[in-house]
């Protein structure tokens, strides 16, 4: 227990090694310590964006589906409505082209059974009057008799 | 060199002689120191083993230092990391002045790793380096203590340090006016007539704050390392007889019982010594 001058060389001692932590030991190391603080802070922030980008997203991606989802039920039940209005012209325009085609033929048909009745009639007419020429034996002039004989065909009509 | 007990030179030395022996310095006058107090004299191992561990410590920080990253620390720089932080927090509980701080937490990091390796010191077996120092000077009775701390200069001389620093920071931050009436008028009042008593007090306070600083350190580790000396010699008393074989096996037992106990002691007293280096120095940033 015996003090001497050892006291002074210490403190002096003392002093240096508190110098020489306070130059090149404690910078460096606080500055380590902030950069990896920040660091860490910086980490943390990106991972709770990447989160809520991630979260958005996905909500996005539901509803991107939920649209095209929408978007094709209302292609099919307008292609079906469209697809159906086709089909009912077409079947509309298939009935007025058959009723047009039955009543073009049954003109025609009866335009035949006149031109026929007609062609029948004055052969009708002639041989009437050939007959009759022959009873009557003599000879009717057609051009005289011509009045006679549209009588006759008007009758048979 | 300093040479040892004369009457010792021919027998074994007797307990007694033993512990003295390993508690006097290695000085520089060549024997024993004989007062209390001597100003001329140097001790030699005190400074020896203080300087080389010092240097030491903080040279293994100050490698770390120059390396340290803030990506993904190393185990090494993780443990310098994890004193460092313990520092720095204690100091900012405790001073409150960023640019005192700067002083003073590196202040307190050196008093608490150089103390701790001080103190370390006292793990190292009892008589391991002072062999090796006998064996080397050739003088069986050379002296060699190799635990600093348990010099009362090696810790008187930094709870002075403690002391001057406090000193400086109540002049820079409060002035000499304002500290001269701190020491004045605190704590008794401002009346002329209480201006003697309080300046007494204060002045007391400074006195008993460094002396109880730097021999709370020496009385631990003196301690310390006296017992480590009792414990030895209960091992130095093995003979045949059932007695000395019972003191060999408490050796055994009580040596490692407290040199176990003594890792809490080191840590612990620099701890302490560090959080009161950083008390008074915080002391004189605050106004009575």
């Amino acid at each position: 227990m015996n003090l001497n001058a050892t006291l002074f060389a210490q403190l002096l001692v003392f002093f240096i090694l508190a110098w020489f932590t306070m130059k090149f030991v404690w910078p460096p190391i606080m500055k380590a310590l902030d950069d990896r603080a920040k660091k860490i802070t910086d980490g943390l922030a990106a991972a709770d964006k990447a989160k809520t980008d991630l979260a958005l997203a996905e909500k996005k991606v539901v509803e991107e589906l939920r649209k095209a989802r929408e978007s094709a039920g209302e292609f099919r039940t307008s292609a079906e409505k469209q697809g159906g209005v086709i089909i009912d012209e077409a079947r509309v325009e298939a009935a007025r082209i058959i009723t047009q085609a039955r009543e073009a033929a049954e003109k025609e048909a009866g335009a035949a059974a006149q031109r026929a009745k007609e062609t029948l009639r004055d052969h009708v007419a002639q041989l009437a009057v050939a007959g009759a020429s022959q009873i009557l034996r003599r000879e009717i002039n057609p051009q005289v008799h011509a009045e006679l004989l549209a009588n006759l065909k008007r009758e048979l009509s | 060199m300093a040479t040892g007990h004369e009457a010792a030179a021919q027998h074994a030395p007797t307990a007694s002689e033993y512990i003295v022996h390993h508690l006097t310095h290695l000085n520089t006058s060549g024997h024993a120191q004989n007062v209390i107090v001597d100003w001329g004299l140097f001790n030699l191992d005190t400074l020896f083993w203080s300087i080389l561990l010092g240097v030491l410590g903080m040279f293994l920080f100050a490698r770390v230092a120059s390396k340290a990253t803030s990506g993904v620390p190393g185990r090494l720089q993780a443990a310098v990391e994890i004193i460092i932080e313990m520092v720095n927090t204690q100091a900012k509980g405790i001073v409150h002045n960023a640019e005192s701080r700067k002083f003073v937490a590196p202040l307190a990091l050196t008093a608490f790793v150089w103390i701790f390796l001080m103190n370390a010191m006292d793990l190292v077996p009892l008589d391991l380096l002072p062999l090796a120092w006998q064996t080397a000077t050739g003088n069986e009775h050379a002296y060699m203590r190799v635990v600093p701390t348990a010099d009362l200069n090696g810790t008187l001389s930094l709870s002075i340090g403690v002391l001057i620093i406090s000193l400086y920071y109540n002049l820079k931050i409060k002035g000499i006016g304002g500290w001269t009436h701190e020491l004045l008028t605190a704590p008794f009042g401002s009346h002329p007539l209480l201006m003697p008593a309080n300046l007494a007090l204060n002045l007391i306070e400074y006195v008993a704050k460094t002396v109880s600083h730097g021999m709370r350190l020496f009385g631990n580790l003196y301690a310390g390392e006296l017992i480590f000396m009792l414990i030895a010699l209960m091992g130095a008393s093995l003979s045949a007889s059932f007695t000395g074989v019972s003191l060999f096996a408490g050796h055994l037992i009580a040596g490692t019982a407290w040199a176990i106990f003594h890792i809490l002691i080191i840590v612990l007293q620099a701890f302490i010594f560090m959080m009161l280096t950083l008390v008074y120095i915080g002391q004189a940033h605050e106004s009575h």
